[in-house]
């Protein structure tokens, strides 16, 4: 069993947890498992990009190459797009549907681009879009995005409901715990 | 024995706090600053912010020569400010064991060159030793301490981006509490003058052979033998790559990368058909086995000195299939920005419309060069700012259009000295201080400025207006940096003033405190005149063919409502979000 996760996005959008509870389920499994993850310059409304791999072998380079991630976990469109050249052939993406204009569009200077979805449909194969950021609001906090996105790529990835909320009980901080359950499970519906 | 997943940084933080280390001092740089902020948390450990790198490591060698394990952290640049101490203590040795860690960037992933620390390693003569997973970057930091005690030196641990910001499973073990090593004076061993140094100087060789000798058999040292047609000589993150790449090739992975264990290199060369080097940055493997008189299939001319490899750079390197993948053209970047609410954005704005040159420096600000402020002409180094403005002035004869840009912490860390320069050798010129009392870029260290220590207790906060003053600049001028009209008056005068001076803007960061959360919207008013789109906000985008403030993104610093005309951006209600 290899499973490669990119997890993209803007920088602040809450990435990391997301990745802090996919390795942490891995461990849990006993599974191998490597994440890798942008710090500094990138960080500052950069796009940013974060490698889950999880085996039952060996995990070795901790970076997921171009036609090579299982599932892309997308926070944003243009990111989903822009990494969609690291997605395995066949493999599925999750995409949160929301738009955050990279200065350079912004200035006029370039455009954003049209159809991304369509682009995604035509390559993935599958996309699955939310709008992950209504959802988390739903559930209290517009930080909660990261857990819906991961609820809604669950059934794609090894590990069973329970575990799931094992790993969210355990790595959340307690006074957000119930948001993030229900954040998941909403997730997981949608 | 528990397993947890682990940042490499935070696995050489836990091998250093296993291995019974008392006294840390660094200066943050990514990708080293995670290794000193999780030791901060530690109860046993004296951890602190050093001003910068050379500091860190003279506290670092004065807690050895005092007995106690010691460790000094830093980003690759950073070992060249530390270069002084690094060298000569390479001479003097060590009484408890004494390790410098140092995180290169292959890739500039957040700074502003590739250098190949390696070299410096090999330069000031200690041994180096290069971890490639979580696990290895606590046990190399052990190992690293008994090397430096057995062998009486300095051990360099060198990192990377990829090695210190990726998370694998670690096996934790406990503290060991080590006694302190009795101090005994020796200043045969200590006082690095020429009559000793010269001595010194020897008896480092002689060790450094005995490491070399013994390197032969370290277990950090690892051979793989598989199929013998294909043979890897490689370290640190490569390994990775290869292991992924080139699966069935026999490998000889040195944890030891100086001096190189030539004995082992030279019999794996002598059993494998074709001989490679897979190494990320310059040749440094590859020079020294070459001089050897070892032969190789291939080294550098397959590969790259410049940015970061990857097992697909190898698969096409070695005529292996790469997996398939869509080709995306069109995505148009996403550069970092200067945050919503970043008191820096006032400033820049400012300089931008002054259209002043700017000599600039390291930190978040460094942002302000990409459009739409575009208000900075140069950035080198640490402090650098100050040194290129008077050299500039002296250079053109004036210094009424240009000026020196840099934060708190830069200041601090290198720029002191250059101001002291500036008012000895007659500069008319103006520094600029962004005071933000944070070192921002690298996560919000504590330095002088912030009234806190590493450990987060109240400590001293330097004046630095005051300091700017003992140094012999006459004119100090201190502005908030959203107050654009006073702050537009004052750098025209300061500019054009003949004397020097300093003016130091003040406004806390906006990620450690919060502005009234209050969300600003654009009303009526508004002509579309798309001023407020100039100040380059995260939080402002054209919805419609008009600006609009994002409410999840505003964070209600009213700016903006300083830069419009028209008085089209208000506060709805003044309602908290």
């Amino acid at each position: 069993m290899n499973t490669n996760i990119l997890i993209v996005g803007v920088g602040g959008q809450g990435t990391l947890l997301a990745s802090v509870l996919l390795g942490n389920l891995a461990l849990m499994k006993g599974y191998d498992v490597k994440l890798s993850e942008v710090h500094g310059m990138s960080q500052r409304g950069g796009s940013v990009v974060t490698h889950v791999k999880i085996s039952d072998d060996t995990v070795n380079s901790p970076l997921i190459e171009k036609g090579d991630a299982d599932v892309i976990l997308a926070f944003e469109e243009l990111e989903a797009y822009r990494w969609l050249p690291y997605l395995k052939k066949g493999g599925e993406m999750y995409v949160n549907t929301q738009q955050i204009m990279p200065m350079p569009v912004v200035l006029g200077q370039a455009k954003y681009p049209e159809d991304i979805m369509g682009t995604l449909e035509e390559n993935a194969g599958a996309v699955n879009t939310l709008d992950a950021l209504s959802i988390a609001t739903e559930c209290g906090s517009v930080k909660a995005v990261n857990v819906v996105l991961l609820g809604a790529a669950s059934k794609a990835l090894p590990f069973s409901e329970e575990e799931w909320i094992s790993v969210i009980e355990k790595f959340v901080k307690p006074k957000f715990v119930d948001l993030n359950k229900e954040a998941f499970a909403k997730g997981r519906e949608a | 024995m528990d397993k947890m997943i682990m940042l490499g940084n935070e696995a050489f933080a836990r091998g250093a706090y296993e291995a019974g280390v008392k006294v840390v001092s660094s200066y943050p740089g990514t990708p080293s600053t995670e290794v000193t902020e999780t030791l901060a948390k530690t109860k046993e450990v004296h951890v602190e912010w050093a001003p910068n790198e050379k500091v860190g490591v003279e506290v670092a060698i004065g807690a050895s020569v005092g007995g106690a394990r010691s460790l000094s952290c830093m980003k690759h640049v950073g070992l060249n400010v530390a270069a002084d101490p690094f060298y000569t203590a390479a001479y003097t040795g060590v009484s408890g064991g004494c390790v410098v860690l140092v995180a290169d960037d292959n890739g500039c992933h957040s700074s502003q060159n590739e250098q190949d620390s390696r070299y410096h390693g090999r330069s000031a003569g200690v041994p180096i030793l290069e971890p490639a997973n979580a696990q290895e970057c606590k046990d190399f930091m052990m190992y690293a301490f008994e090397m430096s005690e057995k062998y009486d030196t300095v051990v360099l641990l060198r990192s990377n981006t990829r090695v210190s910001h990726s998370r694998g499973i670690v096996t934790v073990g406990e503290r060991e509490e080590r006694e302190l090593i009795p101090y005994v004076k020796d200043f045969q061993k200590r006082v690095a003058m020429p009559a000793m140094a010269i001595k010194l100087h020897v008896a480092q060789e002689k060790r450094l052979a005995q490491i070399e000798e013994d390197g032969n058999s370290f277990e950090i040292n690892k051979v793989e033998m598989n199929d013998p047609s294909i043979g890897i000589i490689t370290s640190g993150i490569c390994y990775q790559y290869v292991k992924d790449a080139l699966p069935e090739a026999s490998v000889l992975k040195l944890g030891l990368i100086n001096p190189l264990p030539k004995k082992m290199i030279h019999d794996f060369a002598s059993k494998v058909d074709k001989l490679y080097i897979i190494e990320e940055g310059d040749p440094f493997f590859e020079e020294q086995l070459k001089a050897d008189g070892i032969e190789f299939a291939g080294g550098k001319e397959l590969f790259t000195i410049q940015g970061e490899y990857s097992a697909n750079m190898i698969r096409k390197a070695f005529g292996k299939e790469i997996p398939e993948s869509v080709e995306i053209t069109d995505a148009p970047g996403r550069p970092p920005l200067l945050c919503a609410g970043c008191p820096h954005r006032g400033l820049f704005h400012i300089l931008s419309k002054l259209k002043l040159n700017v000599m600039g420096d390291i930190g978040c600000y460094t942002l302000a060069a990409l459009p739409p402020t575009s208000a900075m002409d140069a950035c080198l180094c640490m402090g650098a700012s100050i040194g290129m403005a008077h050299g500039f002035e002296k250079a053109t004869g004036s210094s009424d259009n240009t000026v020196a840009v840099l934060g708190d912490s830069t200041f601090l860390h290198s720029g002191l000295t250059g101001l002291l320069n500036m008012a000895y050798n007659g500069s008319t010129g103006t520094v600029i201080i962004l005071d933000n009392r944070i070192t921002g870029m690298t996560g919000h260290q504590q330095n002088p400025a912030s009234g806190k220590n590493a450990k987060g207790e109240e400590a001293p906060a330097v004046d630095l207006a005051e300091v700017c003053r003992a140094l012999g600049v006459k004119h100090v001028v201190e502005v908030d940096p959203f107050e654009l009209e006073e702050l537009e008056k004052i750098l025209k005068e300061e500019t054009k003033r003949d004397a020097l001076s300093v003016v130091i803007t003040k406004r806390p960061c906006a990620l450690i405190v919060k502005q009234p959360m209050t969300v600003h919207v654009i009303n009526d008013n508004c002509k579309n005149c798309k001023m407020c789109m100039k100040i380059g906000c995260p939080a402002i985008e054209e919805k419609d063919g008009r600006p609009y403030i994002l409410p999840e993104s505003c964070v209600g610093c009213g700016l903006c409502t300083k830069v419009c005309k028209f008085d089209a951006i208000e506060v709805p209600g003044k309602e908290a979000r």
